[in-house]
């Protein structure tokens, strides 16, 4: 079965789609011939332009879901469309909060398997995924064997996004059934957290502490240092799990995807978990006191020292340029 | 208040890794620990059952060749029992079926909540805990920052991209747990001695009435790009200045 019709999953904030929407809609547009959208939210009619752009002919609204999780009516949504004849070929996802909860409970209402943490995909008579394994270290290629569409969720950065200037697509709305208990939560409050610099999968720069910084006191050299770089800071899983620095700064396979134009990884070994989610930078310049330690096999600058007579030194010298 | 954690036996993530030739799925045939990932999960739930003054920690977890050394780990931190389900059937189940296994299985244990770990550490699919609450169509809430227990009700801070929400459900349900909700203990001699005896309760796919229809395969495993090899170099004491070179040869300073 060839795939011609795809529906992406497309999340949106105030400010717009997020961009891993916009590089799931570039993808689908490189494989198939009709790209369409499932979206919600209070902004989906004035989201329709922005995602025309990107090739969507077609939205279909589920509706502004209040207080709701999208989790549980997005996917049962989806899964009465699919259950009515109006199944795409294929339903990809972004690898975030709220794109894991409509995939995972898409595939068991539906009872359709999921591939996650694609990074690639290859187009023909099925898709062809493409996922990172041991850090990035060797790529398994997988597929689907049974029928009904896929679920594919694509973590991010794994295609650049590009418009294709198309006309605002139409808005249709996608009707969600009765969903019993699973849409018992409710969110009661919603807090930002201030943020100075850029945003860790958006920085040009990023610096990221782990394991060798010794204490969490000395993440103060890693925010210091990212902000002289106009930066953000990052963390290894190790750091975070030890309570250190918070579960958003973590790069890594559970934590973000980060592709900046420099990485700087300081008193971090190179475990596989971190290695995925930084393997991409452009450039990556390592600082560790073990010079066996794995991250060293893909730096471009690796100093084998000491983090903490280094990292002093470098604030000094560009706090004084 | 009667509190399962779903819990993973893992290859030591420590230990070299690798991919069964034929089914390229993960070598799981040597001894597994417990993922650390579930540590979180099994300390919430020992701290919950307490807070609410009684009720039992139940462990459930999926594992080939009756493989026990990681539930005695959580065991021993505190859980009253475990059921682990084992069965040849199972090599290479997918998500989705890994769900169902998991789903059949806590139902038997009756839970007031289900904790589990945002994702496992070896195949991080990361799906499966709200596949789970689908399946026992159950309300959910995944990327816990904090977990409370107020009646009938649990109170959650949720990650998300901007900071995080508070977000509230009806019990039963199921949470994931990120890192970081609370420091797990580490078990005491006594605990590890008391583990030794708690109630394991081993089941099979016909126990639970599940069936293992993987819906997906691997094709191929390829190396990937391999990066051009860099400048190591010993600090001598100018480490510093030859980052701030190299940082200048890009132009970011």
């Amino acid at each position: 079965m060839a795939i011609d019709k795809i529906w992406v999953v497309a999340e949106a904030t105030d400010a717009g789609l997020t961009t891993i929407t916009l590089e799931l809609l570039t993808a689908a547009r490189s494989l198939a011939s009709t790209v369409e959208a499932v979206a919600w939210g209070p902004n989906t009619s004035s989201n329709a332009a922005q995602l025309g752009e990107y090739g969507v002919s077609t939205v279909h609204d589920v509706g502004d879901l209040g207080t709701a999780l999208p989790g549980a009516p997005v996917a049962a949504a989806i899964a009465a469309a699919i259950a009515a004849g109006q199944a795409p070929d294929a339903i990809l996802i972004p690898t975030s909060y709220d794109g894991r909860d409509i995939a995972g409970r898409l595939s068991a209402r539906a009872d359709l398997p999921v591939l996650t943490n694609i990074t690639g995909l290859v187009g023909g008579d099925s898709l062809t995924t493409q996922h990172p394994v041991f850090g990035g270290a060797q790529i398994v290629s997988a597929r689907f064997t049974g029928q009904g569409p896929g679920i594919y969720v694509i973590r991010a950065k794994s295609f650049a996004p590009e418009p294709s200037g198309g006309a605002p697509a139409a808005v249709s709305s996608l009707a969600v059934p009765d969903l019993g208990a699973t849409n018992g939560a409710a969110v009661v409050a919603r807090h930002v957290e201030e943020r100075t610099g850029p945003k860790l999968d958006e920085a040009p720069v990023v610096v990221s502490g782990g394991r060798g910084l010794g204490e969490q006191a000395n993440y103060a050299m890693i925010e210091e240092l990212a902000k002289l770089l106009n930066g953000a800071p990052g963390a290894s899983r190790a750091i975070v799990d030890a309570g250190w620095v918070p579960y958003a700064n973590q790069v890594g396979q559970t934590g973000k995807t980060v592709k900046p134009n420099v990485y700087l990884a300081c008193g971090i070994s190179g475990a596989t978990q971190h290695m995925v989610g930084m393997k991409g930078s452009k450039n990556i310049i390592a600082v560790n006191k073990d010079a066996d330690a794995p991250i060293f096999t893909i730096a471009d600058l690796g100093i084998v020292g000491d983090v903490h007579k280094v990292l002093p030194a470098l604030i000094e010298a560009l706090k004084s340029r | 208040m009667n509190v399962v954690v779903c819990v993973k036996q893992i290859p030591d993530p420590a230990a070299p890794q690798s991919l069964e030739p034929g089914t390229h799925t993960l070598d799981r045939s040597g001894k597994l620990i417990l993922d650390d990932s579930d540590a979180y999960g099994v300390e919430m739930a020992l701290q919950l059952a307490e807070q609410a003054g009684g009720g039992e920690v139940t462990l459930v977890s999926m594992a080939p060749n009756g493989e026990t050394s990681g539930l005695r780990t959580a065991l021993a931190m505190g859980a009253a029992k475990a059921i682990l389900v084992s069965d040849d059937a199972l090599k290479g189940a997918d998500a989705l079926t890994t769900a169902k296994v998991l789903a059949a299985a806590i139902k038997r244990a009756e839970p007031d909540l289900i904790l589990t770990a945002t994702e496992s550490s070896d195949g991080y699919t990361g799906t499966t805990p709200v596949q789970i609450a689908e399946i026992l169509g159950l309300p959910s809430i995944t990327f816990a920052k904090s977990v409370a227990i107020d009646g009938s009700t649990v109170k959650v801070d949720r990650q998300t991209e901007a900071g995080y929400d508070e977000v509230t459900s009806p019990l039963p349900a199921v949470v994931t747990v990120t890192a970081g909700v609370v420091e797990p203990r580490y078990p005491s001699f006594k605990g590890i001695m008391a583990a030794k005896s708690k109630p394991v309760e081993t089941l099979t796919l016909a126990d639970l009435g599940v069936t293992n229809a993987n819906g997906q395969e691997i094709t191929s495993v390829d190396d990937a790009e391999a990066r051009a090899a860099g400048e190591i170099v010993v600090d001598e004491g100018d480490g510093a200045q030859r980052i701030v070179a190299f940082l200048e040869q890009l132009k970011v300073i």
